[in-house]
């Protein structure tokens, strides 16, 4: 137990004294990523508010470096724990050094002049972040991408051994998300510090935690690996998906397929029936997709989008007994596509589907 | 970059005091006697010359302009710690209704005593000011906690000012008594007949405060990211607020007991010293506030003396005047942001 870094012990959070989710154990050492993942309103940054002293607990403990928080000093708490909130702020006349430079509010002095040390420690921050040009502008005119940035500068400025985060790369484009995620694991890295937080993006939460946390209902869901939470069923299940699916492998969503028996039949493979696929999801027409391998990379999306997909083991050639399978679904289909242009020796049979079809010379 | 912001606010500080002196030099050169400027050095500096203009210097000008000086900082102060508390530049002393409750305390405490024989000792009234400001201040932090709009805020202030000042009119008014006149001129807000004995015990409370709120320059600092921030960093929120609270309600209680209720001078200045210096560190601001609230009133105060003199205008109108316009172009340039 004792080289976790920050740890609960039967945490009950909550408003009002009212706890919403009971019983929570989060441990993490530093130089580790723990991330909250759970459907909107779950709780996640109730969570969060509650381990950095936001929201009162309603129950149990939380340790930072085997010490309880509520008997620390507001002070030693600030030393250790910064913060990266959700709030939009809009200080007046600040430039983003102003900013960055309230980090360093715990080790100032009485009227919070900063030294010339403190100015440097501002300054790596910055630098840290890619964000030395921002030095002097005004921070309620940048763009949320390097106001986050900015933030996590401030963060780091504080030179805390934890950092919370409550979502933030949310508001962000793919860019910027990038850039947070890769500055927030250098951080970790390089500082040795517990990155505790929330993340919306499921893809990006498996992978850069390395351990996450399912927040739904009135405990913790789940709690482990990413590879243990990261499976297409479980990923459905905590977030209720009716509609569409979770793919695991690609972190990535897939819309609802068509419904209704399959009027295309498709014979993909190798990537080439992935446009096919979506074209026809598009248009809404429900299709069939054949004769795909099991690790074929087709195979993955026509899983989720197909209304029905004859599959062959994967590395197996194509038996008799799967061809007159897909055959007999061909058959059932007003129109046939196919995407294959060279058979290799373990497809040969797809090649007689594509025969049989008439999209092949013989 | 750093030096040129240095040079800004030294510029800018020196441009105050610069301001400061010659304001005072004006007020103390301005009404009905004409003095010169040698006349008024010797009067200062040796108390020699004309009685009459001696003592009209030194028992009537001067406690005024000090008044001015030490009530017109106080005020921007104030204002600047509701701004920093309610995290919007358009709080302010008068229009949350502070000013306003404590006029109206001060009106009933004052008009209790004259119907007994006795007038109010400056102390008494500081405090009367003191429960009045704490009692508005109340309501608006009842208010403020179901309502986050400022505007809404504003209005509720603005309704308890009318309030407030419409009850001690009607007081006012039936209570009848040679005095009333005075009660009625510092109920319209006025830096006239101040004596000695006040301006100390102004001075002495204002001082006290004031060096307070710049021992808090750091938290008040951490508090302008919000409230979640500000803990982070290691702020005792609960405390931090209590203590901004009675500071500023001190401030703005001493002004009203002295020199009722002045409109505008705590949102315009604070404006105007945070577009001077470009910074709201509050470091620079406290200081800065209180120099530009002295020199807004002393100059204020002058026109209030001299555009119709021999007759008087309230200092509250002239402050209107000048302060409104800043605030109106503040309401509109942060709506024409928010959108």
């Amino acid at each position: 137990m004792n080289d976790y870094y920050i740890y609960t012990e039967k945490m009950a959070v909550g408003y009002h004294g009212t706890p919403l989710i009971r019983d929570i154990e989060l441990r993490v050492r530093r130089g580790e990523i723990l991330t909250l993942i759970g459907p909107n309103g779950a709780g996640k940054s109730t969570i969060l508010k509650s381990i950095t002293r936001q929201l009162d607990l309603v129950a149990g403990t939380v340790y930072i470096d085997r010490e309880s928080m509520s008997r620390m000093t507001e002070k030693a708490i600030a030393r250790k724990l910064a913060v990266v909130l959700t709030e939009r702020l809009r200080p007046e006349l600040m430039t983003c050094e102003d900013v960055v430079g309230t980090g360093r509010y715990p080790y100032t002095g009485r009227l919070g002049i900063l030294s010339a040390a403190d100015r440097e420690k501002v300054r790596e921050a910055m630098e840290l972040v890619h964000a030395q040009e921002l030095a002097d502008c005004d921070f309620s005119e940048i763009s949320d991408g390097q106001r986050q940035r900015v933030l996590l500068a401030r963060a780091i400025c504080q030179e805390p051994e934890i950092i919370v985060l409550d979502e933030p790369t949310s508001f962000l484009d793919i860019r910027h998300k990038l850039e947070l995620l890769t500055i927030l694991k250098a951080m970790v890295e390089q500082r040795h510090v517990a990155v505790v937080m929330s993340l919306h993006e499921l893809d990006l939460a498996q992978k850069i935690s390395d351990q996450v946390v399912c927040v739904h209902g009135s405990t913790i869901a789940r709690y482990g690996s990413p590879e243990e939470i990261f499976t297409s069923d479980y990923i459905k299940e905590l977030y209720g998906v009716t509609k569409g699916s979770y793919n695991a492998a690609f972190g990535c969503l897939e819309l609802e397929p068509a419904k209704g028996a399959p009027q295309v039949f498709v014979i993909g493979g190798n990537g080439s029936g992935i446009p096919v696929y979506r074209r026809l999801q598009r248009k809404g027409i429900p299709f069939a997709a054949g004769v795909l391998h099991e690790n074929d990379v087709d195979c993955q999306v026509a899983r989720a989008l197909a209304a029905e997909v004859i599959t062959e083991k994967a590395f197996c050639a194509v038996t008799e007994e799967t061809y007159r399978r897909a055959l007999a679904v061909m058959r059932t289909c007003g129109e046939v596509i196919c995407c294959v242009k060279e058979f290799g020796p373990g497809n040969e049979r797809n090649r007689r589907l594509a025969i049989e079809a008439g999209c092949l010379e013989v | 970059m750093r030096k040129k912001t240095q040079i800004r606010y030294a510029v800018s500080f020196a441009a105050l005091a610069v301001l400061l002196l010659l304001l005072v030099f004006a007020n103390i050169n301005s009404g009905s006697v004409e003095l010169t400027v040698g006349e008024i050095f010797r009067i200062l500096v040796s108390r020699e010359g004309d009685t009459t203009s001696c003592n009209i210097v030194w028992e009537i000008r001067l406690p005024r302009i000090l008044a001015a000086l030490i009530l017109g900082g106080a005020l921007s102060v104030s204002g600047f710690l509701l701004q920093t508390f309610f995290g919007n530049p358009i709080a302010g002393p008068f229009v949350l209704g502070i000013s306003s409750g404590a006029k109206f305390i001060v009106a009933l405490v004052m008009i209790f005593l004259l119907g007994k024989g006795l007038t109010a000792g400056s102390g008494t009234l500081i405090a009367a000011a003191f429960v009045g400001a704490m009692i508005s201040m109340g309501f608006i932090l009842l208010v403020s906690k179901r309502v986050k709009k400022m505007s809404i805020l504003v209005i509720c202030g603005v309704m308890i000012g009318y309030i407030c000042s419409a009850v001690t009119d009607f007081v006012v008014t039936f209570a009848d008594d040679s005095n009333i006149v005075n009660l009625h001129n510092w109920s319209l807000g006025s830096f006239s007949g101040t004596s000695w004995p006040d301006v100390r015990v102004m001075a002495a409370v204002i001082a006290v405060t004031l060096a307070l709120t710049f021992l808090m320059s750091k938290p008040i600092g951490a508090y302008q990211l919000g409230e979640s921030y500000a803990r982070n960093m290691g702020v005792n929120i609960r405390r931090f607020r209590i203590a901004l609270i009675l500071l500023s309600s001190i401030l703005s209680a001493c002004v009203t007991a002295f020199a009722g209720p002045i409109s505008f001078v705590g949102i315009a200045v604070p404006h105007l010293i945070k577009t001077m210096l470009k910074t709201a560190k509050p470091i620079l601001l406290i200081p800065g506030c209180f120099l530009g609230g002295a020199v807004f009133c002393l100059f204020c105060d002058l026109i209030a003396r001299t555009v119709f003199a021999p007759t008087e205008l309230s200092i509250s109108s002239v402050t209107a005047v000048f302060g409104a316009p800043v605030v109106i172009y503040m309401m509109v340039r942060r709506q024409s942001r928010a959108l």
